[in-house]
């Protein structure tokens, strides 16, 4: 009945109101037959769109992605970018050696990232600190921070791999290698760093209270509440760091650090065939998409996590 | 009264070792458990507490009523130190507390305070929540806190949540949660601000429940509310604060049944509109 009302619309209420009950019981079933069918025409209607959409996006691709590849075969330089960049043979003979220098790159990372991941924190926790005594600490973590976020990561990597071997102090690490890894771990340590704050700034300062009110030390909140929600808020834009670091260890390269891109330029050098480079291009790819893949799934889970929290 | 400084050492003392409901001292000592002496505290130039005097006696509480802004939270906060205050003094046990040099922690540990927002910690289960505490800071075994823990929990209609997060749980049963939480540490006091004010209606009966079983057993509780039928039946002593003062103060009947003073009156009627319309 009360959808008889509102089919009916304004213009049939006062007409319906004294009209015949025989009038009135036409009109129910009338009503009744083409709100059942809306409802299926609406739902017909939006399978339509949806079918529409996914066609459109189809063709899309299919016209963009041919298009480029047309223009690019067609291209008066093709048949020789094919020849210097898509050899085959050149691929298959040099993919051993590129490989074994990407293992390296896998190692620098992982030993970088563990750096990255202890001092970042260590940074962070020194900016937060407001005991007096930790003044210099505090001091000297923004001035870390400022310089290292503030040059490029190539010039930091140049000016370590080449200029602390040059100091020839003693106790000082004369490996470009080792120099070089440095000045990646500090650079991304200052970024990481940052990371941290923000998902300690982003902790409800209602919890350090209720720690404290348990009778907590200061300490004891930020090891016990504090950084255990904060880590886990930052998982997300540590794993994007992780995905950038990857690729940045190929930087290492041009302190002569024989990884996967400086043995590419090698081979490649050898023939004059850049085939080499597109092998180590391939296997960055193998590493980092599938940790991109793994930055949207994590990203995800805690963003429906939280979307559960806002509800309870 | 006139020399609580000897008793000093006995209090809190005595106060880390009772073993489940806090042990009635004999005579009735006059040495109240929180007293607060002229207390003033202002947030930059905005003064929230104008000289604020309370006593809370074992075994009984207290309840401030008044508007919200009126000071409430900050008294409770500024209680357990959570807040500098700028003058007069907090005694628990009849020992100063807010001496520049008396570190907070120990008064913390004195005291439990329950927040209106809950603030479990949702990283840590249930019982984790509960044991955090008295592991980490009462120096209890692991073991032990967690038995007491699902005792208390069980006691207070959650038993079979302690492996739960806190976010899988209603707004009553976190109350609740936190409510154990504060006990767990045996507190000589308990600090209750506005705990049911986030609660939806039908969850609000669960919680006070919990309080007045508190009650019962004798904890002293500062217990800060809107529910003016709850506080008839568990204040042993209503303030009503207004403005950073308490303007009037006495058994619930009175100040909540005859009240004597203007802002008193204007409050209690604000506070029927709101419920009725
Ligand atoms: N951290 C703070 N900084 C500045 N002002 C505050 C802070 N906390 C509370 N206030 C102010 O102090 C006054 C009293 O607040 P509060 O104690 O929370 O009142 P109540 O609990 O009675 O509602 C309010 O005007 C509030 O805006
Ligand atoms: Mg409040």
């Amino acid at each position: 009945m009360a959808t008889t009302g509102g089919a009916g619309g304004p213009g049939t209420g006062g007409a319906g109101v004294d009209g015949l009950p025989g009038d009135g019981s036409g009109a129910t079933s009338a009503d009744g037959g083409p709100v059942l069918s809306r409802q299926e025409v609406r739902r017909a209607a939006k399978r339509r769109r949806s079918l529409r959409d996914r066609l459109i996006a189809a063709v899309a691709t299919v016209v963009v992605i041919g298009g480029l590849l047309a223009l690019l075969l067609t291209s008066p330089g093709w048949p020789n970018v094919r020849d210097t960049f898509f050899d085959v043979d050149q691929f298959r003979e040099h993919f051993p050696d590129v490989l074994g220098g990407f293992w390296l790159d896998v190692k620098l990372f992982v030993v970088i990232e563990i750096g990255v991941l202890i001092l970042g924190l260590l940074i962070a926790l020194s900016r937060i600190t407001r005991a007096p005594i930790l003044f210099p600490l505090r001091l000297l973590a923004t001035v870390f921070t400022d310089v290292f976020r503030g040059v490029p990561t190539v010039l930091l990597v140049y000016l370590f791999g080449f200029g602390i071997p040059a100091l020839e102090l003693s106790g000082l690490p004369t490996n470009p290698m080792i120099c070089g890894g440095l000045a990646l771990c500090f650079s991304y340590s200052a970024y990481v760093a940052e990371v941290y704050r923000s998902g300690i700034d982003g902790v409800h300062p209602a919890q350090r209270s209720a720690s404290l009110a348990l009778g907590l030390s200061e300490a004891q909140t930020l090891r016990h509440v504090v950084l255990p929600q904060a880590i886990r808020r930052v998982v997300p834009p540590l794993l994007n760091d992780f995905v950038a670091l990857q690729k940045d260890v190929a930087l290492l390269g041009i302190v002569g650090v024989v990884e996967a891109f400086r043995q590419a330029q090698i081979a490649a050098a050898d023939q004059f065939n850049y085939t080499p480079l597109l092998a180590a291009a391939v296997l960055y790819l193998c590493v980092t998409i599938p940790m991109a893949r793994g930055v949207d799934v994590v990203q995800a889970r805690s963003r429906r996590r939280r979307g559960a929290a806002g509800v309870a | 009264m006139s020399t609580p400084g000897e008793d000093v050492p006995a209090g809190p003392g005595s106060a880390t070792t009772p073993d489940g409901p806090p042990t009635r001292t004999a005579g009735g000592s006059s040495v109240p458990v929180i007293e607060l002496r002229g207390v003033t505290k202002a947030y930059g130039d905005t003064p929230v507490l104008r000289g604020v005097d309370l006593a809370v006696h074992e075994h009984r509480a207290v309840v401030l009523i008044g508007a919200s802004g009126s000071g409430k939270s900050t008294l409770l906060r500024c209680a357990d130190l959570l807040e500098e205050i700028d003058d007069g003094d907090v005694l628990v046990d009849g020992e100063v507390i807010t001496e520049p040099g008396v570190r907070p922690l120990a008064t913390r540990r004195r005291l439990g305070m329950v927040f209106q927002a809950f603030n479990l910690f949702p990283h840590l289960t249930v019982l984790e929540n509960v044991t955090l505490s008295p592991v980490r800071v009462h120096g209890v075994t692991k073991a032990e806190a967690r038995d007491r823990g699902r005792e208390l929990l069980a006691r207070f209609g959650l038993a079979g949540r302690e492996d739960e997060y806190p976010d899988r749980l209603s707004g009553g049963q976190q109350q609740r949660v936190a409510i154990v939480r504060a006990i767990a540490t045996r507190p000589r006091a308990l600090l209750l601000d506005e705990i049911t004010s986030a609660l939806d209606p039908l969850l609000v009966g669960e919680v006070l429940e919990v309080v007045r079983e508190l009650k019962r057993e004798g904890m002293t509780m500062v217990i800060t509310t809107h529910e003016m039928q709850f506080a008839r039946e568990v204040a042993d002593e209503v303030c009503f604060l207004h403005e950073g003062r308490i303007v009037e103060r006495g058994p619930a009947s009175a100040v909540l049944g005859a009240p004597q003073q203007d802002e008193t009156r204007r409050f209690l009627a604000r506070l029927l509109d709101a419920r009725q319309g």
